[in-house]
C-alpha cells in the first residue's frame, strides 16, 4: 500500500510500504477514505517529538470502511464505515473505565520507554512517535486499528468524510479545552491558537456558554476565520506590545476567565524572551517554548483556569509558578480523551450546532502528502486544514 | 543473594488472578523468555526458559507455600541450573481497583552460577524484565492478550521495507 513515511527532520515520502496484518485478535484492518495532516505532526515533522525511526507512518486523523476483523471485535462487522480515535483505549483497564482514555494502561506497547521519560506511561496512539507504542499510522491507504471494539464510531446517516473525520482528534481536541474552562455565565475565554483545534475551542466555548471568546495568533488570515466562522473577536500578538496586557484591557481590569493554549511546544512569539527560548530549544536546554503558555497564564484572572492542549514533549524553562501559586489558578491538561467525546459531537454535527467543514482549506490526494505537509507548515495559500484522500 | 521485586495493579479480583497464576502453564502467555511450564504433580513444577544463541535453560521447581487468592512461594528444585526463590503477593488494592501484584525473586550474586544464568535470561535489568512480564501479565487479564504494535518500518530504500512488531508477544493467544 502507499503511506505516508516520517523520513527524518522535515522529510516526509509516500512510499510503497507492507498492508498492515492483524496482529491482536481484538484489531481490525481499516481502507482510509479520508484522513488528515494535524498540527501536532508538525511537531513530528519539525522533530520536535520523539523518538522517531525513518519510515514510521505518520498519520492519526483518519477514517474509513473495516475490511478485515480479528475473532474477538464483536461490535464491527467487515464493510462498516467507521472514524477511527486517534488515542488507542482498551476499554477495560481503570482509567478507561474512569473515562480517562488518553491515560488506557495496556494500549501502549513501549510502556517502559514513556515510563522513563514521562514518569507514567500514555496510552498508545496511531503515528505518533515510539513514546505512544510506534503504531502504524493512517495516512496511508490502510491502518491496523487496535481494540478495534472499543474506539471506531460508525458512522451510519448519510454524513459525507469531511463532516465526521475531524471526530477523529481535532473536534474533540478543541471540545475538552473549552470543556476543562468550566465555563460559567459570563465568562471570557481566550484561546492562543486559531489553527484548527483553536477554531473548535472558540467553537466550543461558545457552545459551552461563554459570553465572549477572544481569538490570539499572528496570522491575519486566521483571525478572520475565528471571527467570520467562530464569532470570536481577536488579537494579532504581533501587534500589540503585550497579549496578556491587551487581554487584561479588553476585559476591563479582569483578564479572561480562562485561558486555553492551543499552540504548544513550538509558539512563536517576539522580542528578548522569545529569542533566548529559541536559542535554548536549539542548544536543548529546555526542549518546548511555552511562549503561548506563559502569556495565558500572566493574562488569566484571579483563581481562573489554563487549560492545556497544545502539546508539550518534556521541559520548559521561566515557567511562572509563583504567579499560578499566588493568584490560584488551575492548569487542566491532558492528550483528548477522544472516546469520551465522539458520540456528544456527532450528535452535536447532527443537528447543525457545529460545522467541522468549517476550517477545511485544502483537500490533496494521499500522493501529495509531501507537498501538504509543506503548506501546512509554511502558511501558505491561506493553510489551515489539509485533507488528503488516498484514492 | 540478590533480591529483585515489582509490583503491578490489576483490575480483577485477587481470586481470579491468583487463579490465572497458579495455572503455571499460563505464566509463558505474559513471561517473554520462558517457553513452557509443565506441573509435574504435587506442587512440582518443569520449567524451559529462551536462552540467547537458541539455546534452552531448564529447571525444575516446587510450590512451598500457598494460600489461594493470596499468595504462591516456589523454590528451585536441588541440583537445577538456576537456584532461586520466589514468590508472588496478591492482594486487594484500594476501592475498585483491583488486584495489587508483587513479584519477589531471590537468587545468588551475579558471579554464582545461577547469577549468570540469570542475567542470561534476564538481561542487564532484571526488574525491567519484571517490569516488563507484569505489564503484560496486566494486559493478558485486563484485555485478553498481549497488545502488539505494528511498529516501524526498517530499511527505508531497500524495496519492500520490513515490520516489526515493537513489543514481541510472548505466545499468540486468544482472549
Amino acid at each position: 500500500m502507499k503511506a505516508t513515511c516520517w523520513m527524518g527532520k522535515q522529510s516526509v515520502e509516500v512510499r510503497d510500504v507492507p498492508d498492515p496484518k492483524i496482529l491482536n485478535q481484538r484489531d481490525a484492518i481499516v481502507r482510509i477514505t479520508s484522513t488528515a495532516i494535524c498540527g501536532s505532526d508538525l511537531h513530528l515533522y519539525n522533530g520536535f517529538v520523539q523518538p522517531m525511526k525513518k519510515g514510521d507512518i505518520l498519520g492519526h486523523e483518519f477514517m474509513g470502511e473495516v475490511v478485515e476483523i480479528g475473532r474477538e471485535v464483536k461490535a464491527l462487522k467487515v464493510g462498516d464505515r467507521v472514524v477511527v480515535p486517534f488515542t488507542i483505549a482498551c476499554g477495560d483497564c481503570w482509567q478507561c473505565q474512569h473515562d480517562n482514555w488518553s491515560l488506557c494502561e495496556n494500549s501502549n506497547p513501549n510502556a517502559a520507554l514513556a515510563e522513563k521519560a514521562l514518569g507514567h506511561a500514555t496510552s498508545g496512539a496511531f503515528g505518533y512517535s515510539h513514546l505512544t507504542g510506534g503504531f502504524a499510522g493512517g495516512q496511508a491507504e490502510f491502518a491496523r486499528v487496535p481494540f478495534a471494539d472499543v474506539g471506531p464510531l460508525k458512522i451510519e446517516n448519510g454524513f459525507s468524510d469531511e463532516q465526521v473525520l475531524f471526530l477523529s482528534d481535532i473536534l474533540p481536541t478543541g471540545y475538552m479545552g473549552a470543556e476543562m474552562c468550566d465555563i460559567q455565565p459570563g465568562d471570557t475565554i481566550a484561546v492562543w491558537g486559531c489553527g484548527p483545534v483553536g477554531l473548535f475551542a472558540i467553537k466550543s466555548a461558545f457552545l459551552l456558554g461563554a459570553e465572549r471568546v477572544i481569538g490570539i495568533d499572528r496570522f491575519d488570515y486566521r483571525l478572520e476565520m475565528a471571527r467570520e466562522k467562530c464569532g470570536a473577536e481577536t488579537v494579532n500578538y504581533e501587534t500589540v506590545d503585550s497579549v496578556s496586557e491587551t487581554l487584561i484591557e479588553m476585559t476591563a481590569g479582569r483578564g479572561p476567565d480562562a485561558c486555553i493554549d492551543a499552540v504548544g511546544l513550538e509558539a512563536h512569539g517576539h522580542g528578548v524572551e522569545y529569542a533566548i527560548d529559541r536559542t535554548k530549544q536549539a542548544l536543548m536546554l529546555e526542549s518546548d517554548r511555552p511562549i503561548a503558555l506563559r502569556e495565558a497564564i500572566m493574562a488569566c484572572r484571579n483563581g481562573g483556569t489554563i487549560s492545556v492542549i497544545g502539546v508539550y514533549g518534556g521541559l520548559v524553562d521561566a515557567f511562572p509558578l509563583g504567579t499560578i501559586m499566588n493568584r490560584a489558578l488551575t492548569i487542566k491538561s491532558g492528550q483528548c480523551h477522544v472516546h469520551r467525546y465522539m458520540r456528544p459531537l456527532l450528535a452535536r454535527i447532527e443537528n447543525g450546532e457545529i460545522d467541522p467543514t468549517m476550517v477545511i482549506t485544502h483537500r490533496l490526494p494521499l500522493s501529495d502528502a509531501a507537498k501538504g505537509y509543506e503548506i501546512f507548515l509554511n502558511k501558505e495559500d491561506r493553510c489551515e486544514k489539509v485533507v488528503l484522500s488516498p484514492r | 543473594m540478590v533480591r529483585v521485586s515489582k509490583s503491578v495493579t490489576i483490575k480483577r479480583p485477587p481470586e481470579a488472578v491468583y487463579e490465572f497464576w497458579r495455572q503455571l502453564e499460563n505464566l509463558p502467555r505474559f513471561m517473554s523468555h520462558l517457553q513452557d511450564v509443565r506441573s509435574t504433580g504435587k506442587g512440582r513444577s518443569h520449567w524451559i526458559a529462551r536462552a540467547p544463541a537458541g539455546q534452552q535453560v531448564e529447571w525444575d521447581a516446587e510450590i512451598v507455600e500457598e494460600r489461594p487468592g493470596e499468595l504462591i512461594v516456589w523454590r528451585a528444585l536441588p541440583g537445577s541450573d538456576i537456584q532461586h526463590e520466589g514468590s508472588v503477593h496478591f492482594r486487594p488494592a484500594p476501592a475498585d481497583r483491583g488486584t495489587e501484584v508483587e513479584v519477589a525473586l531471590q537468587y545468588d550474586a551475579p558471579g554464582g552460577k545461577a547469577g549468570a544464568l540469570i542475567a542470561t535470561l534476564f538481561g542487564e535489568e532484571p526488574t525491567q524484565q519484571i517490569r516488563d512480564d507484569l505489564r503484560r501479565f496486566k494486559q493478558v487479564m485486563e484485555t485478553g492478550e498481549v497488545v502488539l504494535s505494528d511498529g516501524s518500518l526498517e530499511g527505508a530504500g531497500q524495496g519492500p521495507l520490513k515490520q516489526r512488531a515493537a513489543q514481541a508477544p510472548a505466545t499468540e493467544v486468544g482472549r
